[in-house]
């Protein structure tokens, strides 16, 4: 029993006619990239909204962020895809649905895997945002009020900006999920990463290969990303205060 | 808005999605997450250990299988563990390996290095006193560990290895892109044949919803009967 490796494959061209695999695997990383980041535009924008909302006074603004974020916890990211990509379409009015299933490749996938992303993501940032607001002193708020500031001044002034600085580290490992949860976008017909790496197994017979590549690149993404945050955490950290996630040990990926 | 749709073929195919799909996925969560907790807990003494040569091996592990998307450490699990069967036995060939066992092995060496993470953070939360008691009273590390730190990291981590085990039993799903009839492949079998899609999907979005809500409650309200006030 002997796998045959070949790791010249990577310089080979492939089929679709588009450069080397290797090529072909760094565009699927532009496209990993590009959702991804896209997603966390929406996540980090509704998550701090929702987080912040789940920690007012007001019950019934309380209960409504409670029940979206169990609502987008509870159902798997790949059933959520598919309810982007092919229930929604049926569910809107005719016109619009048609246009939206006539969307060229690959932004017929895209947009729906990046909404997606982006709301599923954002009730962890939620999560996020909330334990760190719950973690600050409530002598903060309180501060807040003495000093004549009303609830949203309090909160723009002196709860958000704490809480952001403090949750910093948390925000690195969801930036990081999402990255990876990006790929299962591949479900959905987009060509990221995780995907070409399957395409090109199956067009070169190369199975460990073209794995392997797309390890390594996952890795040094990881090893960028957790560089690159850890030299913004270490500017904006607020000295005495440890994350909030960091801390406590906590579920999920 | 749901006028042209047709429910009915959920009814029809209930036998078949919750026989054969849900009894699948269920199967593949309890034996994931029994198989990912003992490896797990196993990962994490490792890494606490102060022998580089054991914790090293371990942190790497756990860091690479937590750098690389779930999807794409299954499609290197399906191709990788008929050569490793083969190897280990010594045969010519690539051992021919079930969807179900590739899903299995999969699934338990990846959540191995989530509840590892969770289980290190357990017994990090023991006091070093209490290790150094049950060394002071003869017992060597096998037995501290087991009769004293363990027991106590189980019980404070219990709400977090179950909470880590609702978003495995919503990962299981991710089989599908072996084309595996977990419960989520039965759905889209039924949909595909019978072009009811939307019908189809919202139901498996509605099961997945009301157990994974239903569990992460009990979880809940576990947490805070067996809390231990401090």
């Amino acid at each position: 029993m002997k796998y045959n490796w070949n790791w010249g494959i990577l310089l080979e061209a492939e089929p679709g006619g588009s450069g080397t695999y290797l090529q072909y695997l760094l565009v699927g990383l532009a496209w990993t990239l590009a959702t991804a980041l896209a997603a966390w535009v929406i996540a980090l924008a509704i998550g701090a909204i929702v987080g912040t909302l789940r920690t007012t006074p007001y019950r019934w603004v309380e209960r409504a962020c409670a029940a979206y974020v169990e609502l987008f916890r509870n159902i798997p990211l790949l059933v959520q895809m598919f309810l982007w990509f092919f229930v929604l379409p049926e569910l809107l009015p005719k016109a619009l649905g048609d246009a939206v299933k006539q969307m060229p490749p690959p932004w017929g996938s895209y947009l729906p895997a990046v909404l997606c992303l982006g709301l599923y993501m954002s009730v962890r940032i939620a999560e996020q945002v909330r334990a760190g607001i719950q973690s600050l002193p409530r002598g903060q708020q309180m501060a807040g009020t003495a000093l004549g500031l009303t609830l949203p001044q309090t909160y723009r002034y002196v709860l958000l900006p704490m809480t952001f600085r403090i949750i910093l580290p948390p925000l690195t490992s969801e930036f990081m999920n999402t990255i990876k949860n990006s790929a299962v976008a591949l479900t959905i017909g987009l060509l990221e990463l995780t995907g070409r790496a399957r395409a090109m197994q199956e067009f070169s017979f190369q199975v460990f290969e073209a794995f392997a590549a797309a390890t390594v690149i996952y890795l040094l993404l990881n090893v960028v990303v957790v560089f690159g945050m850890r030299r913004l955490e270490r500017r904006v950290r607020v000295p005495g205060f440890i994350a909030a996630g960091s801390g406590a040990a906590q579920a999920g990926h | 808005m749901f006028g042209g749709f047709d429910f009915d073929v959920i009814q029809r195919s209930f036998a078949y999605l919750f026989r054969e799909g849900m009894v699948f996925t269920v199967t593949l969560t309890l034996l994931a997450m029994s198989g990912g907790i003992v490896l797990g807990t196993l990962l994490a003494m490792m890494r606490l250990s102060s022998h580089a040569f054991v914790s090293a091996p371990a942190g790497a592990y756990v860091n690479l299988m937590r750098s690389v998307p779930l999807v794409l450490v299954i499609f290197w699990f399906y191709f990788l563990v008929p050569w490793l069967g083969g190897w280990v036995i010594g045969a010519r060939e690539p051992i021919k390996v079930g969807a179900f066992w590739s899903c299995v092995i999969t699934f338990t060496l990846f959540e191995a290095a989530y509840y590892c993470e969770i289980m290190r953070a357990g017994i990090q939360s023991i006091s070093r006193g209490q290790v150094a008691a049950g060394y002071a009273i003869g017992l060597n590390y096998w037995q501290t560990m087991g009769h004293v730190v363990l027991p106590q990291a189980f019980r404070n981590m219990t709400p977090v290895l179950l909470t880590q085990t609702v978003i495995l039993f919503q990962d299981t799903s991710l089989v599908y892109v072996l084309s595996v009839t977990d419960f989520l492949g039965a759905a889209a079998k039924v949909a595909n044949r019978d072009h009811r899609l939307v019908e189809m999907y919202l139901f498996a979005a509605l099961v997945y919803f009301t157990v994974s809500f239903a569990a992460s409650y009990a979880v809940r309200r576990l947490q805070s009967r067996i809390a231990v006030i401090r």
